[in-house]
């Protein structure tokens, strides 16, 4: 039984961690929403959006007779589309992902939640429901899912790699699947066949740390993984970097593939790079209608 | 003959432990180094993945090789291993070591030295007595326990002689009927009764004699020959060629002492003398003081310089040469030809000579001389010269020293003189008689046919006696003397011609020249004029050639010093007499050095330089420092030495650190090829910034409107930086900012002098007034304080300044105030009719003093755009165009200097040539 003392402090600490994130993921947005504004087009909808002259195509019924009176040519009116999207998202918080090389880079689980709550921000601010896919927060919109957001954000996983979670996805909606890809590639598979067999469209953003692109390990070395559930010993590590790149080649050349078949965007990432032009980049690609 | 290198162990089955060195090679082989763990979520890649190369998991090889030379050197190491154990068999008779300890055996002391202790920890161990003798110094044969001697060898020291017979005869005396072995640790010169000392010792016992095998050098004493110094070595080995270098040593200017000049000797093969000729300018000459052979420390290898080399500048002025042609009259040609050959002689007048500072002036017949005369030789007498003054017909007639002594002469002189043994007189000539004791010439023959014919005649003083130095048969005084401050005046009562006597023309004159200290040639060291001298030790010289204190030594007779061979009594070194110095060297000019014979049955060994040494530690250190690299290996091929960034790191900014230094002295150097505008960094970065991009603005305004193409501008540390390059210095003032040291200060100085100008700005004249009313023209006060700066006026409207390339009234930055001081005008400058302005002043201002902020004006960004807005709206832009001009004029008038202020006439000037 979790005694008030126990849950005050750990609330505090949580509470702690959670403004620097969503503080982080909201400047990061802001930099994105500066003069592009989400979902303004014609679409469906109660608001007036625009008129536009008759296009071949366009039925009768579709002519707006008062307008068209006034000027003698022949307008539709148009309304603004408010048909919300929902847009699911899975962040791989398992502990592979939580591996910095070097002292002054994020981990790869910081930049991973960091570009998706960013990407979450974004994309509620647009009007769109966002929420994880699963049956553990489905989407909603509202400023209120964000905080609910960053809080999922912060709960890690337990086991070595992550798995997508490929339930209870909507029809046609689009999907946001944040991981470095590392586990088993079979599950990858499963689950963006199964998305993509439901009509979801999305992007898989694979998210790499620099160390993991370049093998700069060189002598006798034991390789763990982060929960030490998987262990490689070698005698000399920089023997097998030709290998393990061409590995890495093929990983990240299946899993575009795989993206190709099924009609989804492959991004790649490094926590090397700044944020930002990865954000740039989610949001683009999430825009696209297939 | 010589001792082979040799190695030896103290406990030498310690080294069996060497068998297990390939026992320790498998184990180590096998093991390979200790992994790295490293979290790498890419590891689920390596899986499967081989390693190609099996063998790397062991140790490799050269890691190997480094841990058994590590282990090696241990075990050797406690194995105790020694170099050049001693394994000389020796008997348990009472040994003798024999040393002739000469100055020919201080060149290689220190291995005598060695050897001899190593001799005496053998005959301790041997339990041998031991007696120590040295020839050179010879005392009662004593044989003592060994360690008793090793106690007192560090007190056993060379003498700068040479072993004598009687020592040698004195010690084949006592060896007589004792049993002893003999080691001679002989310096390898011949000599008499060496052979007789060796048959006693031989008859003693055993004798092994030792000698050094590159034989004795030595200096023979420098001659000073047709302008030049001609040194000669000599050596006792002359098998091969040798070249050596003899240092000249004597005092600098400063008085400190140091090598003046050096000189090569080529000895060459079979040649046992070297020589050659050193030319020296006469200054430096006289302050040579010795010659050493250099990297040899002997007393042999030492010659000390005296007055030989020294030529003395003498002086010589006639009362009287009017008398043209008659050169035997002149009563200076038998003076010049006595001292021709070995003095210096100047001639002309008193006044031209004395700033020369000559050692003597000789006044022959000169009676009297101007008060300012009289006054400068005073001053020279005291700096120690020697006045020596001949009497005449003049001095005989004037009135010089008659009821008052004269301060030129030492004694009153009666009037007229006298004359004896002429027509007109009773008496004959007279002689002179025997020099007393305390006279400088006592001892010198009188020769009986030098009579004296007329002479001045002394008036009877109760000084005269004392300052008589020689007399006349009948008494009277021939020759006076008294001192003055340092130097003397000496007094012939006759003259320096033949005229009153025959004593110009006898040797004698030249023999009391030379006791006077007028002459000093090789000459002065004969036989005959030293009889009857008393010599005092000045400094001498130990076996080692290093000079020493030789005052408290009692003196040494003047035939001795010339002819009696070195030893207790006579050491070689620098000796005096009154004025006179003269060197005593060991070796003399016709000296040789021979190398002894030794009869064909005696063995001769060589110096064993390389004595047993013990080696343990030298080996574990090496241990150590196999086991330190093996530290670094390991960590190289197991991949974690580049761990340590902090290592890394300081490795990185030690490199860097010079790099940093040549890309300071590689931008000065281009500030020295361009023109440069700088500003003084205040330590505050925004002032700072800003100053920079303003001198940024500043420069490229000036290349797009005038010939001036600045570079990029200069920051200026007054702490460092050197300001000579740059033509106008920007200092804007902060409150806060540090005031400059002392020496920042004196460059400024001299900045200013020479032509450099500062503009003063203190940014703040949108709140106040020129003066101390702000923070900033406080602190400007202080600043200013330490400058050379001129009086300072309001800029006047007719300044320079205004017109030097613009026309311009104001003077804006970012601010418009009217107040900018420039150096005021000088009072009489007036405003001329028609001119434009008066001709303030003929330099350019040193400094400019404002508070209009004008970098914020001027400065421009990278691009070429304003950094700072000035004013309003397009007033404002026509407020900053003046700015720029302002400083396109204040650059030109400081490049100009008065170029543009001394433009203005020219229309004047043509105007007048017009007409």
């Amino acid at each position: 039984m979790i005694t008030y003392t126990q849950l005050r402090s750990g609330a505090e600490s949580e509470a702690a961690s959670l403004p620097p994130l969503l503080a982080q993921a909201e400047h990061l947005a802001g930099t994105v929403l500066l003069g592009d504004h989400g979902r303004r087009r014609a679409g469906l909808g109660d608001d007036f959006w625009q008129y536009r002259p008759v296009q071949p195509g366009d039925t009768l019924r579709m002519i707006d007779w008062r307008r068209s009176a006034k000027t003698g040519a022949q307008f539709v009116r148009q309304r603004e589309w408010q048909v919300a999207q929902s847009v699911m998202l899975w962040v791989d918080q398992s502990p592979a992902m939580s591996f910095a090389s070097a002292r002054d880079l994020p981990t790869k689980a910081d930049r991973a939640r960091l570009l998706a709550l960013a990407v979450a921000i974004l994309l509620i601010r647009g009007g769109e429901r966002v929420g994880l896919t699963g049956t553990q927060l489905p989407p909603r919109r509202g400023e209120g899912q964000i905080l609910r957001l960053t809080e999922m954000f912060l709960q890690d996983e337990a086991g070595d790699y992550g798995t997508p979670e490929a339930r209870a996805m909507l029809p046609h909606a689009r999907a946001l699947f944040v991981s470095d890809f590392m586990g088993d590639f079979d599950a990858f598979e499963a689950a963006l066949t199964k998305a993509a067999d439901r009509g979801v469209r999305g992007v898989c953003l694979q998210v790499l740390d620099p160390a993991e692109e370049s093998f700069p390990f060189k002598g006798r070395a034991i390789f763990e993984s982060m929960g030490q559930s998987v262990i490689h010993e070698t005698k000399k590590a920089d023997d097998l970097r030709d290998r393990y790149l061409d590995r890495l080649a093929e990983r990240k050349d299946r899993l575009r593939t795989l993206c190709r078949v099924t009609g989804w965007h492959h991004g790649l990432h490094h926590t090397g790079d700044p944020a930002q032009g990865a954000l740039l980049w989610l949001h683009r690609a999430l825009e696209q209608r297939t | 003959m010589t001792a082979g290198l040799s190695f030896g162990f103290a406990t030498p089955w310690v080294l069996l432990a060497l068998a297990l060195l390939p026992v320790l090679w498998l184990i180590l082989r096998a093991i390979p180094p200790a992994p790295v763990r490293r979290l790498f979520p890419g590891v689920v890649l390596l899986l499967g993945l081989k390693d190609d190369d099996t063998v790397t998991d062991r140790t490799p090889w050269w890691l190997l090789v480094l841990r058994m030379l590590a282990l090696a050197a241990v075990i050797v190491g406690l194995a105790g291993p020694v170099l050049n154990p001693s394994d000389d068999s020796a008997g348990d008779s009472p040994l003798l070591v024999v040393m002739d300890a000469g100055w020919a055996s201080a060149a290689d002391w220190e291995a005598r030295r060695t050897m001899v202790s190593a001799l005496l920890e053998e005959a301790a161990r041997d339990g041998r007595p031991v007696a120590l003798h040295r020839l050179s110094d010879p005392q009662e044969l004593r044989f003592l326990p060994a360690d008793t001697w090793k106690s007192r060898l560090a007190g056993v020291l060379p003498q700068p002689w040479e072993p004598d017979t009687d020592a040698m005869a004195q010690l084949a005396d006592a060896a007589a009927g004792q049993r002893f072995d003999t080691i001679w640790l002989s310096d390898g010169l011949a000599r008499d009764g060496r052979n007789a000392l060796l048959a006693a010792l031989q008859s003693a016992g055993q004798v092994r004699i030792v000698e050094a095998g590159s034989g004795v050098l030595a200096l023979a004493p420098p001659v000073f020959r047709d302008g030049r110094v001609q040194l000669s070595a000599k050596r006792s080995q002359s098998a091969l060629p040798r070249d050596i270098v003899v240092q000249a040593i004597g005092l600098d200017p400063g008085g400190a002492e140091r090598i003046l000049a050096a000189l090569p000797l080529r000895f060459d093969a079979l040649s046992d003398s070297a020589e050659n000729a050193l030319v020296l300018p006469a200054e430096l000459r006289a302050r040579l003081s010795r010659f050493e052979i250099q990297g040899n420390r002997s007393a042999g290898a030492v010659s000390l310089t005296d007055d030989s080399l020294r030529r003395r500048e003498v002086a010589l002025i006639a009362g009287r040469e009017d008398r043209e042609g008659l050169q035997l009259l002149s009563p200076l040609h038998y003076l010049r030809q006595a001292l021709q050959p070995s003095a210096d002689l100047l001639e002309g007048t008193l006044k031209d000579i004395l700033p020369a500072n000559p050692d003597v002036i000789v006044l022959a017949d000169v009676a009297v001389l101007s008060s300012g005369e009289e006054a400068a030789v005073l001053d020279w007498l005291d700096g120690g010269g020697l006045l020596l003054r001949f009497a005449g017909p003049r001095l005989a007639a004037s009135d010089v020293s008659r009821s008052a002594e004269d301060p030129l002469l030492p004694v009153r002189l009666r009037a007229g003189g006298r004359s004896v043994g002429g027509a007109m007189s009773w008496g004959q000539p007279k002689s002179l008689a025997p020099f007393p004791a305390d006279s400088p010439f006592f001892g010198l023959p009188v020769p009986q046919d030098v009579t004296v014919s007329a002479q001045v005649m002394a008036q009877p003083d109760p000084t005269l006696a004392d300052r008589v130095i020689a007399a006349l048969s009948d008494g009277t005084p021939l020759v006076t003397r008294k001192t003055v401050g340092q130097g003397q005046i000496v007094l012939v009562h006759v003259t320096a011609n033949a005229e009153w006597s025959g004593l110009p023309l006898s040797g004698l004159f030249v023999q009391m020249l030379d006791r006077l200290a007028l002459l000093s040639d090789s000459s002065t060291a004969q036989a005959d004029r030293m009889a009857g001298t008393i010599w005092q030790p000045l400094r001498v010289l130990d076996g080692f050639g290093r000079i020493e204190d030789g005052q408290s030594l009692p003196g040494v007779p003047g035939e001795d010093l010339l002819a009696a061979p070195p030893g207790p009594d006579l050491r070689p070194g620098l000796y005096r007499d009154g004025d006179r110095l003269i060197a005593r060297n060991i070796l003399t000019e016709d000296s040789t050095l021979t190398s002894a014979r030794w009869p064909l049955d005696v063995t001769v060994e060589g110096l064993r330089g390389a004595v047993s040494k013990d080696l343990t530690g030298y080996f574990l250190a090496a241990a150590l420092i196999l086991l330190a690299l093996d530290v670094l290996a390991s960590l190289a091929v197991s991949g974690r030495l580049w761990g340590a960034r902090a290592v890394a790191g300081l490795a990185l900014a030690v490199m860097l650190l010079p790099a940093t230094d040549g890309a300071r002295a590689q931008e000065t150097e281009a500030h020295a090829r361009d023109v440069v505008l700088a500003h003084v960094l205040t330590g505050d970065r925004q002032v700072d910034d800003t100053a920079r991009a303003g001198m940024r603005g500043l420069s490229e305004v000036l290349y797009f409107r005038t010939s001036v193409e600045p570079g990029p501008p200069a920051s200026v540390d007054l702490e460092r930086d050197e300001l000579a390059f740059y033509p106008i210095l920007y200092w804007p003032i902060t409150p806060d900012q540090p005031t400059p040291s002392r020496e920042a200060y004196a460059r400024l100085n001299d900045y200013l002098r020479s032509g450099g100008m500062i503009l003063f700005d203190t940014r703040d004249a949108d709140v106040a007034r020129f003066g101390a009313a702000s923070p900033n023209g406080r602190k400007l006060q202080r600043l200013a304080a330490g400058l050379d700066i001129p009086p300072l006026d309001p800029l006047p409207a007719d300044h320079v300044l205004t017109r030097t390339f613009y026309l311009l009234q104001d003077f804006p930055g970012r601010y418009d105030s009217r107040d900018v001081w420039v150096e005021a005008a000088p009072p009489d400058a007036e405003l001329i009719e028609g001119m434009p302005f008066r001709n303030l002043n003929d330099g350019v201002t040193p400094v400019v003093i404002g508070g209009n902020d004008w970098a914020a004006a001027w400065a421009m960004d990278d691009r070429g755009n304003s950094l700072f807005p000035v004013g309003r709206g397009r007033s404002g832009e026509r407020q900053r165009e003046l700015a720029y001009r302002f400083g396109v004029n204040i650059v030109m008038h400081v490049l100009t200097g008065n170029y543009k202020s001394d433009q203005v006439h020219v229309p004047a000037l043509l105007d007048r040539l017009g007409q």
